[in-house]
């Protein structure tokens, strides 16, 4: 194959790089503005609503693993999310023994196409936290320049809950939730038991129609899959196809961007990137850059664009590109509920996630670990599917017949099969998701080692959790019992102890990681000003969580759409006064 | 068309996809029709994915003494009764087929715990585990099904014989005969409307009075959603 770079004669407005909740947002926004766009995707094209694309209502049996995960697809062989944590020669590495799993989702949408649709703003708090407990750095902007925007992301998306006037916890333009399921009741007994407020959970799943062009779920239990009505937010159905059926919005699909490109005087012309398909190099230019390929990807991408003017990477003159970076913190526990065994079967999929949850209720004053956690909850009479009937070696125990005797471990034969049935949907499981505090000494950096298929240089992580974190985990495993004992549970395995750091999920694994190219208005300490705008770099920049100052014991994504479109404002402001 | 046009299909569309596909790697090629082996993941599949699907269902892991070893376990642990098939009737012994190759870092441990039985079966009875009677087959089985009471020596049977269960369990509830014995009845399209009442009675529960008023009404769900300036719902 002959080495050849093709370049477009055409010069977009915008190349807008990654089509994720950032990316996508911001092709919407734009092109709506009457700009050119062009979008690069490392990916394919996703559609669900078609039908060679569809994985949703598809029984186990259309797979002959029965929908068991599989390296592209982790979370299960009819999730929609293409890519996975190893990505066949797309490697990335680790220094020393630091951890650090880094979840790719390769196609339009990008990982909007895998999360839980759980939808919350970011409080007055959330922007200010160094303010509050003097550890880490405030944003430059609060929850006021940011609120329209996530009045306006409600309105155009969709997400359903419920007004609680929680101070932290901003209400919004919420959909009707959906009553909870018998599970949620348990745990609401036990959570009320336990002081624990919890409350119609936020997630971003039409229970009612916002506009003509998607349709009100009809309660499968399978946003995970994609939605074909598309009743679910993912930014390839709610952002990118729309604003390419409305405006001038050209879609590059299987591109992966090796560099931002950039003139003499250190401004972005374009991007440069290999097509998948062909492994040959092309070129793109625009007047303006804009980057959201994710937070990790994104940094990549800046590292690896070194010039004359940007040395270190483009709009890196402070050194703090690619630190601060920090995912959410994750721990869990299950058990099972006698009273919910042998339970009256009906239909009890609902949405595609938890009908109930709960904020972080606690002041921090009064703990030995600075920030909070949520809680999610699961349970209920699921799809079974791969692993129905498993662990039976050590659940069967809990099954007690009409005379209070419990069954015996393990087994085999009509009584273990009764048995499956009795146990089907008594079992419950939460999960913490809580805010770390960001640090320099937690950062991705370019390998100066290794490359990936395509030549271009990959991260290398270096990330530890602190004390802050681990006591944070072992507060949830405290509450978590609190909440499960209440419900009436029998708590299943042993409470993860000090020896696993209390089950702190390694970082990366809540998928939540932030903070890389971080705003402030001070550009030795920060790669962004407050309008995400690189510091070094005028017309370049960045729509994905990169940007974020500090994770909240929130889920990023409705921030980053927030964000994304507050940037946009800004470009479309700043190109028609000619300033960039 | 224009060079934008042009360079756009390229990347998306059909056009771009036939002429890409010269001359690159294997994976990217199609196989041809007639090698397709029924069987694998139907929807939304990439062609990496239809391509491994193809390599596993083409080839053989179990052998035909294995493959007798295993149907008559799996009958064991899921048998026939009056509501539902027993395992071999349902493909249970297929589905582990494909398990051992989609995951293969289970082979080594299941084909160990498939030729301890011979040595188990002949230690006890002289004989190869196929050759067992039923009655012996199953003082086998005994040994190694009750993790809490089994001898320390067959601790590793034990493990292996949990891993044996628990496929196949899934390979067993994971199928229609499977669903209606565990009496799933969702996946069907619906308006989910909170737990049925008389369920709710008898497990003790009423929704909190808070939010009646705001639950979704099934009725509702037609209509397009409108709100005031405070995001309360007017329509």
């Amino acid at each position: 194959m002959s080495f050849q770079i093709k370049s477009s004669g055409d010069t977009y407005d915008v190349i807008i790089v990654g089509s994720g909740a950032g990316g996508g947002m911001a092709s919407k926004i734009l092109s709506e503005a009457g700009l050119s766009v062009a979008v690069i995707e490392a990916g394919g094209d996703f559609d669900p609503a078609k039908e060679e694309d569809r994985t949703q209502l598809r029984p186990p049996w259309e797979s002959p693993r029965r929908g068991a995960g599989t390296q592209i697809r982790p979370f299960g062989d009819f999730d929609a999310a293409i890519g996975g944590w190893e990505i066949d020669g797309e490697p990335y590495t680790r220094k020393g023994d630091s951890e650090f799993d880094w979840f790719r989702s390769r196609m339009v949408g990008g990982r909007t196409n895998h999360w839980g649709r759980i939808s919350l703003r970011f409080g007055p708090n959330d922007f200010k936290r160094a303010s509050i407990d003097g550890l880490g750095d405030d944003w430059p902007i609060g929850y006021d320049d940011v609120k329209p925007y996530y009045d306006k992301v409600d309105k155009l998306i969709g997400v359903y809950g419920s007004k609680e006037g929680i101070y932290n916890e901003p209400d919004g333009f919420f959909l009707p939730p959906p009553k909870p399921r018998l599970h949620e009741l348990y745990l609401k007994k036990g959570a009320s038991s336990a002081s624990i407020p919890m409350i119609p959970s936020r997630l971003s799943i039409l229970t009612r129609p916002i506009n003509k062009d998607r349709g009100a779920c009809f309660f499968c239990r399978q946003c995970n899959r994609a939605c074909q009505v598309y009743a679910d937010f993912s930014a390839g159905t709610c952002l990118v196809h729309p604003a390419m059926k409305q405006g001038k919005v050209d879609l590059f699909t299987h591109s992966m961007v090796r560099k931002v490109t950039t003139d003499d005087s250190g401004k972005a012309t374009g991007v440069s990137f290999v097509n998948i398909k062909d492994m040959k190099e092309y070129k793109l230019k625009s007047s303006v850059v804009v980057l959201g390929a994710s937070a990790c990807e994104t940094s990549r991408i800046m590292l690896n664009s070194k010039s004359k003017t940007h040395p270190n990477g483009i709009g890196n003159s402070s050194g703090v590109l690619g630190h601060y970076l920090h995912d959410s913190t994750g721990a869990s526990r299950s058990g099972i509920i006698p009273d919910m065994m042998g339970r009256e079967r009906y239909n009890e999929d609902g949405t595609g996630g938890m009908h109930m949850y709960t904020p972080w209720w606690l002041d921090n004053k009064k703990l030995d670990f600075a920030r909070g956690y949520h809680i999610e909850y699961g349970g209920g009479m699921g799809q079974p599917g791969y692993g129905a009937g498993g662990n039976m070696d050590s659940m069967r125990k809990y099954i007690t017949d009409e005379f209070g005797k419990p069954s015996p471990n393990g087994g085999y034969g009509e009584g273990l099969k009764k048995d499956i049935r009795q146990i089907y949907g008594s079992t419950v499981g939460m999960s913490g998701r809580g805010e770390s505090v960001p640090r320099f000494d937690n950062y991705c950096e370019i390998d100066p080692t290794v490359v990936d298929k395509f030549g271009i240089p990959v991260l290398r992580f270096n990330y530890k959790w602190t004390d802050q974190e681990i006591n944070q985990a072992k507060h949830m495993q405290d509450t978590f019992e609190e909440i499960l004992t209440g419900s009436g549970a029998q708590l299943l395995g042993t409470k993860p102890g000090a020896d696993t750091l209390y089950g702190l999920a390694a970082p990366g694994r809540i998928i939540h990681e932030v903070g890389t190219a971080r705003m402030g208005n001070d550009p030795k300490t920060s790669v962004l000003n407050s309008n995400s705008q690189a510091h070094d770099c005028k017309n370049l920049f960045v729509v994905d969580a990169g940007s974020f100052v500090s994770q909240a014991d929130k889920n990023p994504t409705w921030t980053i759409l927030a964000l994304s479109w507050r940037t946009s404002d800004y470009i479309v402001s700043e190109l028609k006064k000619k300033n960039i | 068309m224009n060079r934008r046009e042009n360079l756009k299909l390229l990347f998306t569309g059909t056009v771009g996809t036939g002429l890409l596909l010269t001359g690159c790697s294997p994976e990217e090629q199609a196989l041809p029709e007639n090698a397709l082996l029924a069987g694998g993941t139907i929807g939304g599949r990439t062609e990496e994915e239809k391509q491994r699907d193809q390599a596993l269902l083409s080839e053989t892991f179990f052998t035909d003494d294995e493959r007798k070893k295993l149907s008559t376990l799996v009958d064991i642990i899921m048998p026939k009764d009056s509501e539902s098939p027993a395992a071999t009737e349902i493909g249970v012994v297929d589905f582990m087929e494909f398990m051992m190759k989609d995951q293969p870092g289970n082979q080594t441990r299941m084909r160990g715990g498939l030729m301890w039985l011979d040595f188990e079966a002949d230690e006890k009875f002289g004989k190869a585990f196929n050759e067992l009677s039923e009655s012996e087959v199953i003082q086998i089985v005994d040994e190694v099904a009750w993790p809490d009471t089994a001898k320390p020596e067959y601790e590793g049977g034990v493990r292996w014989f949990n891993m044996l269960r628990n496929l196949t369990c899934s390979g067993y509830f994971s199928t229609e005969p499977g669903w209606k014995y565990m009496g799933y009845v969702g996946n069907t399209p619906n308006a989910w409307d909170g737990v049925p009442q008389e369920v709710m009675a008898k497990h003790g529960f009423q929704l909190e009075e808070k939010y009646l008023s705001i639950y979704l009404k099934p009725e509702d769900r037609g209509t397009i959603i409108q709100w005031d300036d405070e995001g309360n719902v007017t329509g």
